[in-house]
């Protein structure tokens, strides 16, 4: 198990591998479907992001609504390949690190590779014990889009596994290669 | 038999409650199948998941919060006997106004677009998904099974001719599985429609995933089946979560309906491990 804190640098990426257990803290951003969309606008339109990407980590996640006194409702990982098109354009901003669940495309491992950066899972459906291990929330940008906004997450052993490595690793590939019995029909 | 009167506000009330319920408390037989799957997962990476998972499904349940932050479409499954006199308004309003306040006063969030082109969220999860069956007696069984986006996009449906037979079904199902991969968080339950009509079968295979995980198919022919298919599917190695492993599935539930001589439809409904629903009768 590893640990470590955002922002992170690209030695902190450089070390990691396909299936490293890592306990991230620290300041980490939501963004999914719709925010993605307003933050590419954004970047051919050349104007400036509401948050600076450099050494951030980027988490898949619309939350359910928060039930007082807690800071958010269960947030677990949303299916990552609706967010394939708008990936590499912020890994090039010094974005290095998205989570969320489901295999990337090759362009995004690609620019995975090239801008030093990782792709992790967290254990989608695990919503309410994800949501413990975010300590403060609040919405950085877009409020109209509701459990969509842009929100600033504080994290404290936020746990992830390394699912694309900088390396070229891929998990999806090699873990169900290495169970798989022969024989199959499928 | 008696005719029976069973109040709109009686029914709203269910639905509230069942829809909160049925997000925060997994069934004991899908908890059972989860412990079974740690127990036989063999990849270090796998078994950290199921724990994550059943330590998560406890926690949703003792705090009464969402297993999951996808508190779905309400798909709800009204049996309702026909010697049922309904009063004080209307039986489909009354299942979307209880849809309402659960999925508002619950705290769960709205998923619902109104639109599937201009998608402007209705902010409250209505209109659930309503399935009506007239049934002898003067109750009204109502079930409400909170469905995922997530398991749901990898559904699919085929019109297979009858030469496919049972080797045509078998692969059908596990292309399924596979393409699918991680995207429907495994380990799954695997829905099975087979026969009846474009329409039905689709519908056969979502009243699949309501079967107890554990019970066979009363048929000793499609219980094997199922065994067969679970083996199979579990031989993929996609395992929890799609990382590897020996648990990609914890079951297999295949629903059967006559069909027309020139055809043999099938349907695959994927449920993630968050396999949700609850009951109640009035």
């Amino acid at each position: 198990m590893k640990r470590l804190t955002t922002p992170l640098t690209r030695a902190d990426v450089e070390d990691l591998r396909v299936g490293d257990r890592v306990l991230l803290s620290g300041k980490i951003y939501t963004a999914r479907d719709a925010a993605h969309k307003k933050l590419i606008e954004l970047i051919e339109q050349k104007e400036a992001l509401p948050l600076d990407l450099e050494g951030q980590v980027i988490y898949y996640v619309g939350p359910a609504p928060a039930r007082p006194p807690a800071v958010i409702g269960p947030a677990g990982p949303t299916t990552s390949y609706r967010m394939d098109p708008y990936t590499p354009p912020l890994l090039a901003l010094g974005l290095k690190c998205v989570i969320g669940k489901g295999p990337r495309s090759p362009q995004v491992k690609a620019a995975l590779q090239e801008h030093r950066a990782v792709y992790c899972a967290a254990v989608g459906g695990a919503a309410a014990l994800l949501a413990k291990h975010i300590k403060e929330a609040r919405v950085v940008a877009y409020p109209e889009l509701g459990t969509e906004a842009l929100r600033e997450l504080v994290v404290e052993d936020f746990p992830v596994i390394v699912v694309n490595d900088c390396h070229g690793g891929d998990l999806y590939q090699e873990g169900a290669a290495r169970y798989r019995r022969t024989g199959s029909t499928g | 038999m008696r005719m029976r009167e069973i109040s709109c506000a009686e029914i709203v009330q269910t639905v509230r409650r069942l829809c909160i319920k049925a997000n925060s408390e997994l069934g004991p037989d899908v908890m059972c199948a989860l412990e079974g799957a740690l127990a036989k997962e063999e990849s270090p990476v796998g078994k950290d998941i199921l724990r994550q998972i059943l330590e998560n499904h406890r926690l949703a349940a003792e705090e009464e919060v969402p297993m999951c932050q996808d508190t779905g479409m309400a798909v709800v499954f009204l049996e309702l006997g026909q010697d049922v006199h309904i009063v004080g308004g209307d039986l489909t309003e009354a299942v979307n106004e209880g849809v309402r306040q659960g999925y508002t006063q619950g705290y769960l969030r709205k998923s619902v677009v109104a639109d599937p082109l201009r998608r402007v969220n209705t902010n409250d999860n209505t209109p659930a998904i309503i399935h009506t069956q007239i049934v002898p007696g003067n109750r009204l069984q109502i079930t409400v099974a909170p469905k995922g986006g997530g398991s749901e996009n990898m559904s699919a449906l085929a019109m297979l001719p009858p030469a496919a037979g049972e080797e045509g079904l078998r692969r059908f199902v596990l292309e399924q599985v596979e393409r699918a991969g991680p995207n429907p968080c495994p380990p799954v339950v695997v829905g099975v429609g087979l026969g009846g009509n474009f329409e039905k079968v689709a519908y056969l295979a979502k009243k699949a995933l309501l079967r107890p995980v554990g019970e066979e198919h009363p048929d000793p022919f499609y219980a094997r089946l199922e065994r067969e298919l679970l083996e199979e599917i579990n031989n993929l190695g996609i395992g929890p979560q799609g990382l590897g492993g020996r648990i990609t599935a914890l079951a297999v539930h295949i629903e059967v309906y006559p069909c027309h001589i020139t055809g043999m439809p099938v349907a695959v409904n994927m449920n993630c491990h968050a396999a949700r629903h609850q009951t109640a009768v009035l």
